[in-house]
C-alpha cells in the first residue's frame, strides 16, 4: 500500500507525542493532556458525535461517541460535563472498541445433551418462560431468582424489580452492586437514614484536603483524581493517601499512610479521640443536629448457610461515647494499626482545624470489609463531630465502581430488601410500589429472601432453582468460587445468562441470550454524585441481540402480565422512566424529566423546581430541609444523623503459621472488573495482558522470586499459579500479596474467603489468609 | 554518519519541566519557536515538546535553543526518530 510521505511523517509524530505521554503517566501517575482526547480520533467530517455517559465506572464521565456509517468509531471526553470537563481516561477512551470484539453473543444458545444450539429469539424466551412456570409449579414462587448489577441500566432494573417482587411476589432480585457498594448503603442507612452522598464532585474544587481511605484513586477513578491534582496545581491541595499498600495513588500523593488490614476501624476512632481530647468538636452542630448510639458487636462473620443478624442500635450520651474512645489514644491505636501516633494526630489535625475544607474518599477499601457498614458510620462520625458535612469541600463521599451502582441498583432497589421507593418490610411502601405497578398489594413479599452470597447459597441447597443472571460475571467475582461454581451444576437448576460475551459465566448457562449493549439500545444510568445520565441509541445490536430491559418484558408478557407491562417496542424507555419516576415523586428524591436528561449531561436528584440538588441537608441547597436549622438531616424520623460508637474487631482469617500472609484482591487501571469487555480491546488488553501476584520487594528477594516467576498461592479454599510481579506497579508490605481479579484465566476468587458484613452482607474480598510458594 | 547528519529529518520527543510558577512562561517561550510543537499536561508542571525538523544540525540547533529558555528546568528526550527524506 502507498503510503505517503506526509501521512507517515505524521503517524510518526504521533508515536513521537505517544511515548512521551507513556513516559509522563509513569513518572506522574494520574497525568492528562487535552490532546491525549484527539490523539488517535480520525478526522472525518462525516463523524456525528453523540452524548453518553461513559460505559465503564461509577465516575460517570460524560462522553461523546463518534458514530461513522452506523458504526461507533471514537469517543472523547465531553467538555459540557461537569463530571470531567472534557477529560477521559484510557478506557472510557477506547470504550466503542468493547462493542467489536470478534467472538459477540449474537444469537441465543440453547444447551442441549451438553452441547450449545443456535435457537431463535422467540423461541429463547419461550422456553425461559416455560422454566419459570414450571419451577414456580413444582417449587413455589421462591424458586426463581434474578441476579443482576450495577451495569443494569434503570429501566433493565426496573422492570426486573417489577417483575419479580411486582407480579411474580418473590423477593428473590439481588444485584453484583450488593458485593462492591452494600456496606456503603448500610453506613448511610444507619448514619443518615437515607441513601447516596450528601455532596457532589464539585467538593473536589473547594476542598484543600483529601483523605484517601483504602482508595487507589489513580487507577480506579482516574478522571477524579486527575481533577485533586490538578487542584493542587491551582490551590496546593494537600492529599494523604491512606492505606494497606503503596500504590500509583500513594505514590502522587503528599503523605502515603499505611495501616494493617481491618485497623481503620481503630484509627478512625483514634481520630475522633483526638478532635473531642484537643476540643476541636463543632459543639452547636452536633448538639442540635447529631444523636449518639452504640449496636452490638462480635457479629460473627457470615461464613455459615442461613446466617442471619439484625442490630440493636441504642442510645447512649456523649459521656459514654467519650468514655468509650479513652482504648483509642493515638498511642493505643498505634500499637494496633502500625500507624505512629504522629500520623494518626496528623491526620486528626486536618479534621480538627476549622480552617481546613476536608473531602474523605473511598470505594472498595471500605466497603468490602467484614465490618464494612461500621468503618463507613466511623468516617462519618468524624466529619459529624466536627460539623464538616453537607457544605461545598466538607464531604464525606463514598465512590462507585459501576456506572449505575447508584442509579439501578440503590435507587430502584434491586436487592432483596428493596422497592424504588423504600424497604419491603414497610406497609406503606409496598402499597405506594403496589398501586404504581398496579398489582394487588398482597403480591409484593413482606419478607427479604436472600441476599447474593445466600443466594447462591439458596441455589447450592436446592431452595433455588430458576436463576437468571444479567450484565454480571458471577463466576468470576463470587468469594469462594468453587462451591457457588458447582452449585449452578447440580441437578435441577436451571440458569439463563444475558450477556455481550462468553464468560465463565455463560459457561454454566442452560440458555444464552445476546445482549444489546450501552449505546446499542437506549437507557440511562445514575453515577456516585447522584447524577442520572440519558444515553439514546446510536448504533443497532449485532444479530438478534436485544437489550435486557426488552429481554425481560418479552418473558414477563409470556408469563401472563401483559397489563403491566404494557410498553411498546418504540416508547418504552420513555414510558418505563416515566413511570419509575412517580416512585421518587416529592423533594426528597425527584428525578429530573426526560426531556431534561434528554438535553443535558445529567441531573442530580433531588430535582426540584427545574434544578439539581449538590448539597443535600443544607438548607442553602437542599429544598427538601424543612426545620428551619442550617442544616437538616430528614433521613431520620427526628431529623438528625447519628455518631456511632463502632469497635475495632479482628478480620475473620488472619494470617497464621499454616498461611502467613494476607491476600488482598483489586483493580488495574487498564481493565474494568472481570475484563471481559476490556480484555477483548486490543490496547488495554496488551497493555495489562494477565493477572499476577504482586510481592514485597524485600521479601521476594529473599525468597528468590523475580517478576515473571512462578509462584503457589494456597489457602484454605484453593491453590493457583500465577506470575510475580516485583516493583512493576504497587508495593505491598511483608507479608502481603496483591492479586487483580480481572484475569479469568487465573481465577483468584477460587482462594478467597466468603465472610461478609453482618450488616450489609457485603464479602470482604481484601483480607484473607494465604501461602505463598516459589514453583 | 555524516549521511545521516545531512539526510534524515528527525522527529523527537521530550518532557520539558518549567521552573516553578514558570509553566506558562515555558508554554508561551516554546509557541515562539518554528519546527517544534507544545503539549502542555493539564494538571501537572509538565510539557510535552515535538520537535520535527529538515535535518540533525538543524535539530540540535533547536535543542540548543530550547535549553537556553529561562523558564527552562529540565529537557529529558523521550524519543528520536529519523525518517528517510524523500528520494
Ligand atoms: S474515569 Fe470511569 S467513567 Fe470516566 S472515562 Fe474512565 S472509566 Fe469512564
Amino acid at each position: 500500500m502507498y503510503t505517503s510521505l506526509t501521512d507517515r511523517r505524521s503517524f510518526i509524530k504521533k508515536m513521537a507525542v505517544l511515548s512521551a505521554m507513556t513516559a509522563a503517566a509513569a513518572m506522574f501517575p494520574g497525568i492528562l493532556f487535552a490532546e491525549e482526547q484527539e490523539a488517535k480520533i480520525p478526522n472525518s467530517e462525516n463523524l456525528d458525535w453523540k452524548k453518553a455517559p461513559c460505559r465503564f465506572c461509577g465516575v460517570g464521565c460524560g462522553v461523546l461517541v463518534g458514530i461513522e456509517n452506523g458504526k461507533a468509531v471514537a469517543v472523547k471526553g465531553d467538555p459540557k460535563s461537569s463530571v470531567n470537563k472534557g477529560l477521559c481516561c484510557v478506557k472510557g477512551y477506547h470504550s466503542v472498541m468493547a462493542m467489536y470484539g470478534k467472538d459477540r453473543l449474537t444469537k441465543p444458545l440453547v444447551k442441549k445433551n451438553g452441547k450449545y444450539v443456535e435457537t431463535s429469539m422467540q423461541e429463547a424466551l419461550d422456553l425461559i418462560a416455560s422454566k419459570m412456570k414450571e419451577t414456580i409449579k413444582d417449587y413455589g414462587k421462591d424458586a426463581v431468582s434474578i441476579y443482576g448489577s450495577g451495569q443494569w441500566t434503570i429501566p433493565d432494573g426496573y422492570v426486573a424489580s417489577k417483575l419479580f417482587k411486582g407480579c411474580i411476589g418473590t423477593n428473590n432480585v439481588e444485584a453484583n452492586a450488593r458485593l462492591c457498594m452494600a456496606s456503603a448503603v448500610t453506613g448511610f442507612m444507619t448514619s443518615f437514614g437515607i441513601d447516596e452522598p450528601m455532596g457532589c464532585y464539585d467538593d473536589i474544587d473547594h476542598a484543600n484536603v483529601f483523605v484517601l481511605w483504602g482508595n487507589n484513586m489513580a487507577e480506579m477513578h482516574p478522571v477524579l483524581f486527575s481533577r485533586i491534582l490538578d487542584q493542587r496545581l491551582k490551590r496546593g491541595v494537600k492529599v494523604i493517601d491512606f492505606a494497606t499498600r503503596t500504590t500509583r495513588t500513594s505514590m502522587a500523593s503528599d503523605k502515603s499512610i499505611i495501616f494493617k488490614p481491618n485497623t481503620d476501624l481503630a484509627v478512625a476512632n483514634a481520630i475522633c479521640y483526638e478532635i473531642i481530647n484537643n476540643g476541636w468538636v463543632n459543639k452547636s452542630f452536633v448538639e442540635k443536629h447529631c444523636t449518639f448510639k452504640k449496636g452490638l458487636t462480635h457479629m460473627g462473620f457470615g461464613l455459615e448457610d442461613k446466617y442471619a443478624f439484625t442490630d440493636k442500635p441504642e442510645l447512649i450520651d456523649f459521656e459514654a461515647y467519650k468514655t468509650f474512645l479513652k482504648d483509642y489514644t493515638p498511642e493505643k491505636v498505634e500499637k494496633i494499626s502500625g500507624v505512629s501516633a504522629k500520623d494518626i494526630k496528623y491526620m486528626a489535625s486536618f479534621y480538627g482545624d476549622p480552617n481546613q475544607k476536608v473531602m474523605s474518599l473511598w470505594c472498595m477499601g471500605m466497603n468490602q470489609h467484614t465490618r464494612g457498614t461500621w468503618i463507613n458510620n466511623l468516617v462519618y462520625n468524624i466529619h459529624l463531630l466536627t460539623g464538616k458535612i453537607s457544605t461545598p469541600g466538607n464531604s464525606p463521599f463514598s465512590l462507585t465502581g459501576q456506572p449505575s451502582a447508584c442509579g439501578t441498583v440503590r435507587e430502584v432497589g434491586t436487592l432483596t430488601h428493596k422497592l424504588p421507593h423504600g424497604v419491603v418490610t414497610n406497609a406503606e411502601h409496598r402499597a405506594h410500589a403496589a398501586k404504581i405497578w398496579d398489582v394487588p398489594v398482597e403480591n409484593i413479599d413482606p419478607k427479604p429472601t436472600y441476599h447474593t452470597v445466600e443466594m447462591f447459597r439458596a441455589l447450592d441447597r436446592g431452595e433455588i432453582r430458576f436463576m437468571w443472571i444479567q450484565v454480571t460475571n458471577p463466576m468470576v467475582t463470587m468469594p469462594k468460587l468453587k462451591r457457588y461454581r458447582d452449585a449452578t451444576k447440580k441437578e435441577g437448576r436451571f440458569i439463563v445468562v444475558s450477556d455481550i460475551y462468553p464468560t465463565p459465566t455463560t459457561d454454566i448457562a442452560d440458555v444464552i441470550l445476546p445482549s444489546a449493549m450501552w449505546v446499542e439500545r437506549e437507557g440511562m444510568y445514575g453515577n456516585s454524585e447522584r447524577r442520572t445520565q440519558y444515553f439514546e441509541q446510536m448504533v443497532e445490536p449485532p444479530g438478534e441481540a436485544i437489550s435486557d430491559t426488552w429481554q425481560l418484558v418479552e418473558v414477563a408478557k409470556r408469563l401472563g402480565f401483559e397489563k403491566q407491562f404494557y410498553y411498546k417496542k418504540e416508547t418504552h424507555v420513555e414510558e418505563i422512566y416515566n413511570e419509575y419516576k412517580k416512585h421518587h415523586e416529592g423533594k426528597k428524591h425527584a428525578m429530573a424529566p426526560l426531556e431534561v436528561l434528554k438535553s443535558q449531561p445529567g441531573a442530580q436528584w433531588p430535582y426540584v423546581d427545574g434544578k439539581s440538588t449538590k448539597w443535600r441537608f443544607n438548607s442553602k441547597y437542599d429544598p427538601a430541609c424543612s426545620n428551619g436549622e442550617a442544616f437538616h438531616f430528614y433521613g431520620n424520623p427526628d431529623g438528625k444523623a447519628v455518631i456511632w460508637q463502632r469497635p475495632y474487631e479482628h478480620a475473620p482469617e488472619e494470617p497464621d503459621n499454616d498461611y502467613p500472609f494476607w491476600l488482598n484482591t483489586g483493580r488495574v487501571v487498564e481493565h474494568w472488573h472481570t475484563g471481559s469487555m476490556t480484555r477483548r480491546i486490543p490496547v488495554l488488553h496488551q497493555a495489562m495482558p494477565h493477572g499476577y501476584v504482586e510481592l514485597n520487594p524485600e521479601q521476594a528477594k529473599v525468597m528468590g522470586i523475580n517478576t515473571g516467576d512462578k509462584v503457589k498461592l494456597t489457602t484454605r479454599r484453593g491453590e493457583i499459579i500465577l506470575p510475580a510481579s516485583v516493583n512493576e506497579r504497587g508495593v505491598p508490605e511483608v507479608n502481603h500479596v496483591f492479586v487483580p481479579f480481572f484475569d479469568e484465566g487465573m481465577l483468584i476468587n477460587e482462594l478467597t474467603l466468603d465472610a461478609f458484613c453482618p450488616i450489609s452482607k457485603q464479602p470482604d474480598y481484601k483480607k484473607c489468609a494465604v501461602k505463598v510458594e516459589k514453583v | 554518519m555524516s549521511y545521516l547528519k545531512r539526510y534524515v529529518m528527525p522527529i523527537k520527543s521530550y518532557l520539558a519541566h518549567p521552573h516553578k510558577n514558570e509553566k506558562q512562561a515555558l508554554i508561551n517561550a516554546l509557541s515562539g519557536i518554528e519546527k517544534c510543537e507544545v503539549i502542555p499536561s493539564e494538571n501537572k508542571d509538565l510539557l510535552i515538546v515535538v520537535t520535527d525538523t529538515d535535518n540533525n544540525l538543524e535539530e540540535d540547533h533547536l535543542k540548543e535553543q530550547i535549553e537556553s529558555i529561562s523558564s527552562l528546568k529540565l529537557l529529558v528526550m523521550v524519543s528520536g526518530f529519523d525518517t528517510p527524506k524523500s528520494k
